[in-house]
């Protein structure tokens, strides 16, 4: 915390000179040394670690590809696969970049999870939260800036689909489209700004992500209790060495994940049409963005219907940014006192509900809206024959197993030949994914609603006294006395 | 309250048994038999395999694809088909450079006066590309592109096993049939398959027959390919068969192939050692990745096992 006192004394003539002008060795040690964190932070707080070795990783990484990456439609494509081939470690640059996409959003998931399982969002720490939002969002549009750039199938008609969404915007949006886009639609020069916008944005999150840290220790960790610190010696121990070790264990486990996908499944979270290079003329049949995008991705699908002067798409694109800016406000949506969701039983089903929503909501994301949800329960589908009849537009339906061909067979030869008929096959219906993303959609809201509502009558658990007391109750039948 | 929660868990349960019964439009691949042996935490490229299969694509498929990103010099790079630890320079060894000489390439830089020679390919030339441009490519297939081959097995679900299954998966050469029909006066000659005969399907075979298939003029039927059959099945369009049509004919037959190593050329044996050349011209450095690979999870589990204990040691005092 920021009003701990400075336990730092310099050692040297030259530390002390230093202090006195400059007092960087005190800052550095007061806030990851010494730093007072509370002693019952379990493994879901090892993700702030994690994710500032992500950040490391891709700026590393992308640096060392920026200098053989080629930003041009004719040789981008060829130019990521000359450092997979003729750049010496070029593979496993690449593969490390690829994937780290993929390793920093799963960590930021988790991480975001967890402050809103024990209520990180709460005072005092909104500020620290809503720096966490942005940061959030810049990732995101790191990661589609960069997905750009390797210039496959997926790069084009992904940001195709995503620039188009500023278009439904009113007045402003096709205007705002091709200034985005540097022109009428994509070509060099929007891979040539992508490209620096993406060597420009993990610098402006590692600029708010120290912000978020500075805001993270100016009231101190929260902790799974919810609970704040009341007795520095008792709640808390210093960051180094206790947490350093705690997080460099986990650090080190997940880096065995990240290996295992850059080295044994490269390609495994990709798409195979990235490895075709893109072609304005071949839309490829299913667009989808990478996994980490899908849950949104279903959110801007699932509105089909037009709301008033609204149209659909542009709801769509307004509910899709809505889920993400709803977290902006939630420090003030949550009316609830406490913290934790270990003493909030009936808020606490609806957080697991809503871990559950954005997991359907991704699997929504993947899948064509169209298709049944469970295939089994789709009955069989029907044959419509369709002829004209006296000038007009006329079908017929056949319903049933073979028996149902054999007869719209039949019907269609009774017919005369100027009746010109065709056969089709209508599916039956059924419950697709487009109505399974709706309701999802409105789930997901519905949790941060719903929130608002619970903690006016919520009966919630007993807080314990302190977080020394509630690591003391939590061992008490081996019990040691704590230091 | 659980209701939520309930019906959160039901949806997911649902959605597992969704997946079960997901089904694409065309076939799903298949191994060849006896499965890849590049594959797990320690498979390699069986070379012998690799080394048959540039064969095969030098004298069956580089007749119309290009493969623009690899190099002669590629052969015999380590990892690579020809690779000879004598020459770890590729483009000094004589075999490499004799396979290079085979192909007739246009210089990519231009002689002292000015002109764009034909001359024999060295080692550090792209494999030679059988058309100048796109243009000239569709022009001499019909229309169709056909794919640059360099990355194909990444660029396709199923990799190497698409590959395989689409080689072996046309229809027999019995299989199709001539008819002719008189449609407005005018006499009309198709080429049809009957499905009903057709056992490569599998499940998807229909019951009783005939239920044909008409292949349009300059395309050729696979169930492997991305398509859509149903406006060219003439039976019940609810089981119109799976995959659709491609430009490339059937290319593989018995003996197309000459193995300078003995092994028999059959459609099984060529199409299994092409996917598997294609397999590591699309990915190179597996070997290395492995290696490498295997020294990392070795270094990454002792740190963990050395982090876990220190981790105990340091806490062991604090309860929390």
């Amino acid at each position: 915390m920021s009003g701990h006192e400075s336990s730092y004394t310099p050692n040297s003539a030259f530390e002390r000179w230093l202090d006195k002008r400059l007092p960087i060795i005190r800052f550095a040690n007061d806030t990851a040394i010494n730093f007072p964190t509370p002693k019952n932070l379990n493994y879901w707080y090892v993700f702030g670690g994690i994710l500032a070795v992500c950040l490391a990783v891709q700026i590393i990484t992308g640096v060392i590809l920026a200098m053989h990456y080629e930003a041009s439609v004719d040789g981008a494509f060829a130019s990521v696969e000359r450092i997979m081939r003729d750049v010496p470690y070029g593979w496993l640059l690449r593969n490390i970049h690829a994937n780290g996409a993929s390793m920093f959003f799963f960590a930021v998931y988790i991480h975001m999870f967890r402050g809103l399982y024990y209520g990180s969002y709460k005072a005092p720490r909104e500020v620290l939260w809503i720096l966490g939002c942005v940061i959030f969002l810049l990732m995101i549009a790191t990661a589609f800036l960069g997905y750009m750039l390797p210039w496959g199938q997926m790069s084009y008609h992904g940001a195709n689909v995503i620039t188009s969404l500023f278009g439904a915007i009113p007045l402003v949006g096709e205007s705002l489209q091709t200034w985005l886009l540097g022109g009428p639609s994509i070509g060099n020069q929007t891979l040539q700004r992508f490209f620096s916008l993406h060597y420009l944005l993990p610098f402006m999150i590692a600029a708010v992500v120290i912000l978020h840290i500075w805001a993270l220790h100016v009231p101190g960790n929260n902790n799974p209790t919810g609970v704040e610190v009341q007795d520095v010696q008792k709640d808390t121990v210093p960051f180094h060495p206790y947490y350093t070790v705690k997080d460099g264990f986990a650090i080190a486990v997940f880096l065995i994940l990240f290996a295992y996908f850059v080295f044994y499944a490269p390609n495994a979270l990709g798409h195979a049409d990235q490895s075709i290079e893109a072609n304005p003329l071949v839309t490829p049949a299913h667009i989808v963005p990478e996994w980490y995008m899908l849950p949104f991705y279903a959110i801007l699908r699932a509105i089909t219907f037009d709301l008033g002067p609204i149209d659909a798409k542009l709801l769509g694109v307004i509910f899709m940014f809505a889920a993400i800016a709803i977290l902006f406000v939630l420090p003030w949506l949550d009316t609830s006192k406490v913290k934790s969701m270990r003493y909030r039983p009936v808020a606490r089903q609806f957080f697991l509900g809503f871990v559950a929503v954005c997991f359907l909501l991704g699997w929504c994301g993947a899948a064509n809206p169209d298709d049944a949800v469970i295939k089994s329960l789709q009955g069989e589908s029907s044959l419509v024959v369709s002829y004209t009849a006296d000038g007009a537009l006329a079908t017929s339906t056949y319903k049933g197993g073979d028996e149902a061909y054999e007869a719209a067979r039949a019907f269609m030869e009774s017919l005369p030949a100027t009746a010109a008929p065709s056969l089709e096959a209508v599916p039956a219906p059924t419950f697709q994914f487009r109505h399974l993303s709706l309701i999802l959609t409105f789930m997901y809201f519905g949790y941060f609603i719903m929130l608002f509502f619970i903690g006016l009558g919520e009966k919630t658990k007993p807080l314990p006294e302190s977080i020394h007391k509630s690591v003391l109750r939590a061992h008490k039948p081996q019990s040691v006395p704590a230091e | 309250m659980k209701t939520f929660r309930i019906l959160a868990i039901s949806l997911a349960g649902l959605a597992f048994a969704g997946l079960a019964h997901a089904a694409g439009g065309a076939k799903h691949p298949h191994e060849p038999e006896g499965g890849w042996p590049f594959e797990g935490a320690t498979g390699e490229y069986d070379l012998a395999s690799v080394q048959r299969g540039y064969a095969v694509y030098k004298q069956v498929c580089s007749s119309c694809h290009s493969m623009k990103l690899l190099s002669y010099r590629n052969l015999g790079e380590k990892g690579g088909p020809f690779y000879d630890p004598a020459y770890p320079n590729p483009n000094d060894n004589p075999f490499v450079k004799a396979l290079a000489a085979e192909n007739e390439i246009v210089s990519p830089t231009p002689n002292d006066a000015g002109e764009y020679d034909l001359r024999p390919a060295t080692p550090a030339d792209h494999f030679r590309s059988p058309f100048p441009n796109a243009a000239a490519a569709r022009a001499a297939n019909g229309g169709a592109l056909p794919p640059d081959l360099s990355v194909i097995t990444k660029a396709r679900h199923g990799g190497a096993s698409y590959v395989y299954s689409l080689l072996t998966g046309y229809p027999d050469p019995d299989m199709y049939e001539e008819r002719t029909l008189e449609e407005n006066g005018e006499t009309v000659y198709q080429t049809v398959i009957d499905m009903a005969k057709f056992e490569k399907l599998g499940e998807d075979m229909p019951h009783h027959g005939p239920a044909y298939l008409i292949q349009p003029a300059g395309q050729y039927y696979n169930p492997f390919m991305a398509g859509d059959t149903k406006p060219n099945y003439l039976g019940d369009p609810r089981h119109a068969p799976p995959g659709g049509f491609l430009a490339m004919a059937p290319q593989l037959t018995p003996g197309r192939v000459e193995y300078t190593d003995g092994t028999e050329a059959t459609v099984e044996q060529m199409a299994h050692d092409v996917a598997q050349f294609l397999a590591w011209a699309g990915d190179p450095k597996l070997q290395a990745r492995k290696e490498v690979g295997l020294a990392t999870m070795v270094y990454l589990a002792i740190l963990a096992i050395l982090l876990w204990f220190s981790y105990k040691r340091i806490w062991r005092k604090v309860e929390h």
